[in-house]
């Protein structure tokens, strides 16, 4: 349907000065700006010549830790997997061959790809084994080449230990509430209802 | 009738015997308990399931006892009055809790029982949420020679001592016992005896805690994983009920589940365990024309066409053996394909296993068994073969056992023959060497198995079978118990089930449906008449 001509109101450009039609004014305007740039500091990063330094809650590619006797800290209860809404770990776990645990991972595989990087996994996991580091520019040429086992985990961990990138919960050095004992609360807190004479 | 008052509420409890436990279970009010167990007697000792408890006299006014009493040690009478809620109850459970979970380890994270422990569910719902504890817990070593299946983490355990009971009430066999005394109790063997009764897989299942662990399932699968189907034990034909627990179409462990129709509450080891063949790689995958793999598109229509053929020449010729592996619903397809083909043409009840003697629970000091009988292991190793008889009896008028077969397989007298086996491996080759000369006389034979041996070498046809995990259908046990199996995980890529084939071979369209065929079954074999709707429930229907 055409449009009515009543509907239509026409608009005209205001008129411009004697100055406006010099265009000096806005050419100098612009140049300020330009000016002004070559003056400020560099913000570009040479990407790929230099890193960027991220911050330690970055959640990039995911490390397994070592104990301090340098073992796998995994006691393999796949918590992680079972957090994991990817499901992109994969564990089979077995008897350790350690006199102090019951339990390690005999595999452990995370799918790199198929990792939606949520961090759920390090939330989940109740001994600090499994954690996000800022590592993001990892690649590969194969889907297999992806899928980071066990030894790499590790050597996730060597390397970002090496380099003093740790993620921000081993800096804090704290363990997960489920493995320490709560500290606060006096001995003395009884529950509120006091005992019935029985 | 009798009345019981649960939290002020009335139930009808009948005439039933019965403890405040179940006697509140009637009025939908949960009890927590670890040491009482249905099927072994009473010893009060977890105190977990501490109520009040009083009476109500005729003329309506209440008292209540001065203490709170063990719920399944009290029996419930007309009038008996349950608090489940009253402050001392809540406190008692607080309490009871506290104290078990003193020198309890607090490992679920490696613990295989989470996620179906007693003690993390009561934990969760009526316990604290920190330990008081300052003292260092009380951690006795592992002790994993405790058995050959199972394998103790005597750190977890509560003192529930029912696995103790179950050994000296139920196996008989009395292997297990408390050592020490109170604090430093544990539970322990015998040097040197350790508990390798057919029946030990049962204390795993029994243990409240993650004490008692299966070596079979140990850290194999998280039990959150697992997806639990009811099925029957196919290893003999006490036929117990249970639960195929699964995860991916891989069988991870079978677990009894109650069902007082068939074996009560428990299983043996020699079932529980049996189920790797499931799993196995080497099981027969797709169907072998004289030796080459071939698309089922191909080998029905052209298997129908031969046996057509064989039975158009001499009906009498054409022969079928029926495995005791089948459910009644295979048998019944399988039997009405061949019979269809020709009326003269034979069927045979397949092999069936048997292994020693009838084997009774509880046995005494030196092994003997005595009564009452608790539970049976029956010598005849194969889950159906009554169902089987029944309807080789409906189709052919008697039952031809599977030497007749050979007999007549020797003389030449069969032309094609169609042999059903799908016997775990455990009960070794069943068609042995000398037997497959007899039988590969036959100019056709038709081989349906699990495994390859000297029988599909020897086979025009060899079609893989499904195990009991893969199938929809239903066993009768000795006892004329129809039980209904149900499928947990499906067969390899190209596998069709049993049912499958003979419904392909019977050209019926569609998928096999079991409770239709069953309404079918029941309908044409007066026997299965009260299979009925062709829904069997849970416990089964018991036929004859």
């Amino acid at each position: 349907m055409p449009m009515k001509d009543e509907d239509v109101r026409w608009v005209k450009a205001p008129r411009m000065g004697l100055v406006e039609k010099l265009y000096i004014p806005a050419i100098m305007q612009g140049f300020q700006t330009t000016l002004k740039h070559m003056f400020s500091p560099n913000v570009t990063q040479q990407y790929p010549e230099e890193k960027p330094k991220l911050p330690a809650n970055y959640r990039g590619v995911h490390r397994l830790n070592r104990d301090e006797e340098g073992r796998v800290k995994c006691v393999a209860c796949y918590m992680c997997s079972t957090a994991c809404p990817a499901r992109c770990i994969d564990i089979v776990a077995a008897p350790s061959p350690w006199p102090d645990r019951e339990k390690y991972p005999e595999v452990f595989v995370i799918d790199e790809l198929r990792c939606i990087y949520c961090g759920m996994c390090e939330q989940a996991c109740p001994c600090d084994a499994i954690e996000l580091t800022t590592l993001f520019d990892h690649t590969g040429l194969s889907r297999e080449e992806m899928m980071f086992d066990k030894e790499k985990l590790l050597s996730v961990f060597d390397q970002t230990v090496a380099a003093g990138t740790d993620p921000i919960r081993t800096r804090s050095g704290k363990l997960s509430i489920a493995s320490e004992p709560i500290a606060s609360e006096p001995i003395a807190s009884e529950p509120k209802a006091s005992a019935p004479k029985v | 009738m009798a009345v019981v008052y649960v939290n002020d509420k009335p139930v009808d409890i009948g005439n039933d015997k019965l403890n405040l436990i179940q006697a509140a279970e009637r009025a939908g009010v949960f009890v927590p308990y670890y040491c009482w167990h249905p099927g072994l007697s009473v010893v009060a000792s977890c105190r977990m399931c501490l109520v009040e408890a009083g009476e109500r006299k005729p003329d309506g006014t209440i008292s209540m006892q001065p203490r709170v009493v063990p719920g399944c040690q009290t029996p419930a009478r007309d009038g008996t009055v349950i608090r489940t809620q009253s402050e001392r109850s809540i406190h008692a459970e607080h309490q009871t809790l506290e104290s078990l979970l003193l020198n309890h380890p607090l490992d679920c994270p490696v613990c295989d029982k989470a996620g179906e422990c007693h003690l993390q569910d009561y934990s969760y719902r009526f316990g604290r949420a920190t330990s008081r504890m300052i003292d260092d817990k009380n951690q006795p070593p592992n002790k994993p020679h405790i058995g050959e299946h199972i394998t103790l983490f005597a750190d977890r355990c509560i003192m529930c001592s029912r696995c103790v009971r179950f050994t000296r009430e139920v196996s008989g066999t009395a292997e297990l016992h408390v050592i020490n005394r109170g604090h430093h109790s544990e539970i322990d063997i015998f040097p040197g005896r350790p508990v390798n009764n057919k029946l030990a897989g049962n204390v795993v299942d029994l243990c409240p805690v993650g004490a008692l662990c299966s070596k079979d399932f140990l850290y194999k699968q998280r039990v959150w994983f697992l997806k639990s189907e009811k099925s029957v034990c196919p290893d003999c034909s006490t036929g117990c009920s249970i639960f195929v627990d699964h995860n991916k179409d891989i069988v991870f462990r079978l677990r009894p589940r109650e069902n007082p129709q068939a074996q009560g509450y428990f299983m043996c080891d020699e079932g529980r365990f049996d189920y790797h063949y499931i799993n196995a790689r080497e099981r027969i995958k797709v169907p072998l024309h004289k030796g080459t793999a071939t698309a089922w598109e191909k080998v029905i229509p052209s298997l129908r066409r031969e046996l057509a053929e064989s039975a158009q020449k001499d009906g009498g010729r054409l022969g079928a053996v029926l495995s005791p592996f089948l459910t009644c619903e295979e048998a019944y397809l399988l039997a009405k394909f061949v019979k269809g083909l020709s009326k003269e043409a034979r069927l045979f009840l397949g092999w069936v296993p048997v292994r020693g003697a009838d084997d009774t629970y509880p046995k005494d000091r030196k092994g003997r068994p005595i009564q009452p009988v608790k539970f049976t292991i029956h010598a005849e190793k194969c889950p159906n073969r009554r169902g089987v008889e029944e309807i080789l009896k409906h189709f052919q008028g008697e039952v031809v056992y599977f030497d007749r077969a050979l007999e007549a397989a020797e003389a030449g007298d069969l032309q094609a023959l169609y042999v059903t086996g799908g016997y775990p491996p455990r009960l070794g080759e069943w068609l042995p060497a000398p037997v497959v000369q007899k039988v590969s006389k036959a100019p056709l034979l038709v081989v349906q198995d699990l495994f390859s041996s000297e029988a599909t070498k020897a086979a025009t046809y060899v079609l893989p079978s499904s195990s009991f995990a893969e199938k929809d259908g239903c066993f009768v046990n000795q006892a004329n118990l129809a039980q209904a199996i149900h499928w947990a995980v499906r067969p390899e890529h190209h596998s069709r089930s049993d049912g499958q084939v003979f419904l392909d071979l019977l050209e019926r369209r569609g998928l096999l449906h079991a409770e239709k065929l069953r309404q079918e079954l029941s309908g044409e074999v007066p026997y299965f008449a009260k299979l009925g709707e062709g829904d069997l429930g849970e416990l089964g229907v018991r036929l004859g």
